[in-house]
């Protein structure tokens, strides 16, 4: 059976998260340390060679990101994004919780590689409580000096989802509607206020200490080549054990919820798991062979995304469950470009009618045709992505579907 | 008490501060009163409509008053599956409101969330922000008893 494998939670339930000087003893800003001791595009090179891909869902390569940083273009920023709003994902609460300075750690590292004097953490309304603990967190690391000068503010979302997108994100930080940004220009060059600003996730972040502290080669010789590392999972669901894990990207989905997760609650058999998030795609019986690594999720059609893992046995209701996650794009849709606005209206009013026993096979075929036009035209991840529990699970639940057409 | 034109003044120098001064008087009134946009507009050098737009944007802030005990009840997925739909009637049936109504006395406001980040515990309620796991409609009375 394979093992858990942290390095993100290297510290979790080991020190007190309330404590710098626990932190320090285990070894804490040692990473930061030595990554102030390098040039910067050592330092970019050396997180470039540990393959180190963001670990919020789009899996961008995060060295190649920063590289995108213009140098002498004034004020850099470096942002953590802390909105945690894929249903069913706990992870980055959990890792902050678990351990407040590995992240500040993190962004001071990714900080010195840009050359970067202020860094802002958003972290999503949801979790006054972490907003307090990571204040307390950052008055400790100045009280200490660890951060050197390199300031961190904690700023708070107020419920959108759409706000974890991260220009988005940028507009909410700048005091604006959450609305997303047209790309190009990408923050790296032009984020916030207009600078050049890296926006990385907390487990992105979280696993810089060890990386520089250990080196490039070393994180790459974990999980699969070209998604290195481990990856911090979240199961909910009919699953036995709903536990957050940190595993080795070679780990399997069948792993996951049969080894880690002890299999379905209640002796039921299993259904479906839908990975990465609401956003992501449903997966069928026969795929859980699949490693969790974001590019051989992407080859079954599924995502890795955050890493949410939600196992639904035998007894569940497919129709209805899309449906549900119908409505949440319908009501976290900002309504700033059409595809989507209207899109997710549309498709939340089909999968209504599914639901309710009144549709014909045609209004599957609309759905069909509107998710794939959403997939392309929207403007931002929002859009793009919530067709896909809709269009996996109508192909590999497609009786599911039928079973509920009116008859005609 | 501070006045709303006191806390909203003291994030002036806080860039693109109108989301944390909103926050800040929504911790004092639970909600934004009517004075709240046109001073937030001035202090922010943003158009009324400007301010309107960012308070109406986000879920958390609300123009319209609210009890002082928000009950927010997560439905998405994972909750829904574990029976979100039977919790939000029993909070229902022990308030005599409807979900998105505030009680005659002000004291409890009901609304439905999507995912509150607690999903090792559906399904889940949130009560100004702190987390109840693992609740059962049979639970209710019990946490509400907790709201003095
Ligand atoms: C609708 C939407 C919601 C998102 N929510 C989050 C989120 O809550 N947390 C996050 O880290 N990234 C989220 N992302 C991805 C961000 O846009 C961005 O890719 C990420 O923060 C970059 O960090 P990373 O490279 O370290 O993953 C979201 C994207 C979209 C389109
Ligand atoms: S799905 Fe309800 S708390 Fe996450």
């Amino acid at each position: 059976m394979i093992e858990e494998k942290r390095i993100v939670l290297r510290n979790a339930d080991n020190i007190d998260p309330e404590d710098i000087k626990d932190y320090l003893q285990a070894g804490g800003y040692r990473g930061l340390e030595k990554a102030r001791s390098m040039r910067t595009i050592d330092l970019i090179e050396e997180v470039k060679k540990s393959g180190l891909r963001g670990r919020g869902g789009a899996a961008f390569n995060c060295g190649l990101k920063w590289s995108f940083v213009p140098p002498n273009r004034g004020a850099t920023f470096v942002v953590c994004n802390l909105d945690e709003g894929e249903p069913g994902t706990y992870k980055d609460r959990t890792i902050v919780q678990k351990d407040p300075q590995t992240l500040l750690e993190g962004m001071a590292i990714c900080a010195h590689a840009i050359n970067s004097k202020q860094g802002y953490i958003y972290c999503r309304g949801e979790y006054p409580y972490v907003v307090e603990l990571l204040n307390r967190a950052i008055g400790q690391a100045k009280e200490a000096g660890v951060l050197g000068d390199f300031d961190i503010e904690v700023r708070m979302g107020a419920g959108a989802y759409v706000c974890g997108e991260e220009t988005a994100l940028i507009e909410s930080l700048e005091g604006h509607r959450g609305e997303p940004r047209f790309k190009p220009p990408f923050p790296g060059v032009e984020g916030l206020w207009g600078q050049p600003t890296v926006v990385n996730n907390v487990e992105t972040f979280a696993n810089l200490p060890e990386i520089v502290l250990n080196g490039g080669e070393w994180y790459a010789a974990i999980g699969a080549p070209n998604y290195t590392g481990t990856k911090v999972l979240t199961l909910t669901g009919d699953v036995k054990n709903r536990i957050f894990i940190e595993v080795p990207t070679t780990t399997t989905l069948r792993e996951v919820v049969f080894g880690f997760g002890g299999g379905i609650k209640d002796d039921k058999k299993f259904k479906a798991v839908q990975v990465g998030g609401t956003s992501g795609g449903f997966i069928p019986e026969h795929l859980l062979d699949t490693q969790i690594d974001a590019d051989s999720m992407r080859s079954i059609g599924a995502t890795l995304g955050t890493g949410a893992v939600f196992v639904m046995d035998e007894t569940r209701d497919i129709v209805d469950i899309v449906t549900r996650i119908a409505k949440f794009f319908e009501h976290e849709s900002c309504g700033k470009c059409n595809p989507c606005r209207e899109g997710t209206y549309r498709a939340y009013e089909i999968m209504k009618k599914i639901n309710q026993g009144q549709a014909v096979a045609q209004d599957i075929d609309n759905l069909t045709v509107l998710g794939r036009v959403m997939e392309k035209a929207c403007l931002c991840g929002l859009g793009q992505a919530a067709p896909s529990p809709t269009l996996t699970t109508l192909q590999h639940f497609y009786p599911e579907y039928q079973a509920r057409l009116r008859a005609q | 008490m501070a006045t709303i034109r006191e806390i909203i003044s003291s994030f002036r120098d806080k860039p693109g501060g109108i989301i944390e001064a909103y926050h800040a008087v929504q911790r004092e009134c639970n909600f934004l009163p009517e004075e709240t946009i046109p001073i937030a507009a001035e202090v922010f050098g943003l158009s009324e409509a400007q301010a309107y737009g960012v308070a109406t944007f986000y879920s958390y802030l609300s123009v319209a008053p609210r009890g002082k005990y928000i009950i927010r009840m997560c439905e998405s997925a994972p909750c829904h599956i574990a029976g979100a739909d039977t919790l939000i009637k029993a909070f229902e049936d022990a308030l005599g409101i409807k979900v998105g109504q505030t009680t005659a006395d002000g004291k409890f406001s009901l609304e439905l969330t999507e995912c509150v980040g607690q999903c090792q515990g559906t399904p889940v309620i949130t009560i100004n922000s702190v987390p109840y796991v693992d609740l059962d409609p049979a639970q209710v009375e019990t946490v509400l008893a907790l709201c003095q």
